[in-house]
């Protein structure tokens, strides 16, 4: 009897603790490899057959195609330099100076990888069309109301992503340190 | 019973650790929604089709870029290998092959192929293989590709670097092809 009860409760115990353990790896988007610079953090191995088996299980389940190690290089950022999560109803200011990439595109997402709804229809900023100033830095404003310059539109959502993307990038599997690749700073202005 | 009761939690933490391990390597083959599954309702087989851009009320996958035109072809190889013409756009344009799992195995961009039109041929290793060898001189500037699994995906992106260049972007990807080769003449 002392048997039967002590293999049920390991057995329930086993499918809770590898179940759990499984569901909270692919939730929270575990990999090997993480490439972080400030905010930002990529997989540049997701992009290529050297993708670890978490990675494969994450894309598999939200149903993503990661881009390419020879077509460029995927940040993601939740929070900003301080670890504040981002908060759709606040702002931030993103600025300095374009990475190294032929082109880049900065898009908001919500946690299920979807473009967020605004009045006036910008999920995202291109290389090419952000305002600059003379010495080329720029600033984006994440905001939920109307900013001058480059605004990009939080529509209030609660939590939100933004995915750098570089293209055409010597940023990848061989950079090591925050020098070769500079990344824009991410800072929170207001609350409301 | 202090020392059972440990033995058993400790049985418990190896178990759950197989556990966790053979659901992390199941789940591409269990998924029942990955980017293969979620593209076969709208691309047919071996047919280039440009996707619909991504909006804030749909989109066919999670995390598409929006300042792209993107094209798929939805590959499979088990009867003959495919031909992949695709001429390149005024802006950045690349090629990307994916495995059935989403494995991205290999990606090209207009520069690195340095040539108006990016032209492939993609077959399986057997097929590779069993390809002539006259053929495989006289193909010396022929691309060749191997895919590691018999289906697949081909990703065109052509980049509008800003939105009202998106028509041009996705003109230029129209005009891609993925094609069955004629079966070489016996």
């Amino acid at each position: 009897m002392r048997l039967f009860l002590g293999s049920c409760f390991t057995l329930v115990l086993a499918a809770a603790i590898g179940l759990g353990a499984t569901w909270l790896t692919l939730t929270r988007g575990v990999a090997f490899g993480a490439l972080s610079i400030g905010a930002w953090t990529a997989w540049p191995r997701s992009g290529s057959v050297d993708i670890d088996p978490y990675a494969r299980a994450t894309i598999a389940r939200t149903g993503e195609l990661p881009v390419g190690t020879g077509d460029g290089v995927a940040f993601y950022a939740r929070s900003d330099d301080t670890g504040n999560p981002f908060d759709g109803r606040c702002s931030f200011a993103i600025s300095g100076l374009s990475p190294a990439a032929r082109f880049w595109t900065l898009t908001l997402y919500d946690l299920e990888g979807r473009l967020v709804a605004n009045a006036i229809d910008r999920h995202s900023f291109t290389s090419a069309e952000i305002v600059r100033d003379a010495e080329g830095r720029f600033i984006i404003n994440i905001a939920p109301r109307a900013r001058p310059g480059n605004w990009l539109p939080t529509g209030g959502i609660e939590r939100f992503v933004l995915v750098w993307r570089l293209y055409d990038t010597p940023i990848g599997v061989a950079t090591r340190t925050t020098k070769e690749g500079p990344m824009p700073a991410i800072v929170e202005k207001s609350c409301s | 019973m202090i020392l059972r009761v440990f033995l058993w939690i400790l049985g418990a933490l190896v178990l759950g650790g197989i556990v966790h391990l053979s659901t992390v390597l199941a789940m591409p083959q269990a998924a029942k929604q990955d980017a293969y599954a979620r593209l076969a309702p709208v691309a047919p087989v071996n047919t280039m089709t440009t996707l619909a851009a991504p909006t804030a009320q749909a989109a066919v996958m999670p995390f598409m870029d929006p300042a792209f035109a993107v094209a798929v072809c939805r590959y499979d190889l088990s009867n003959a290998p495919l031909k992949l013409t695709a001429p390149v756009s005024q802006s950045y344009t690349s090629v990307t092959f994916y495995t059935r799992n989403s494995v991205a195995y290999y990606a090209i961009n207009d520069r690195a192929a340095g040539r108006r039109t990016i032209e492939l041929d993609l077959m399986t290793t057997q097929q590779h293989a069993d390809m002539p060898e006259e053929e495989d001189v006289t193909a010396a500037d022929r691309l060749i590709i191997e895919s590691p699994t018999n289906a697949g995906l081909i990703v065109l992106r052509a980049l509008a670097a800003e939105p009202g260049l998106m028509a041009m972007a996705r003109r230029a990807l129209g005009a891609a092809q993925c094609r069955v080769e004629p079966q070489a003449k016996p």
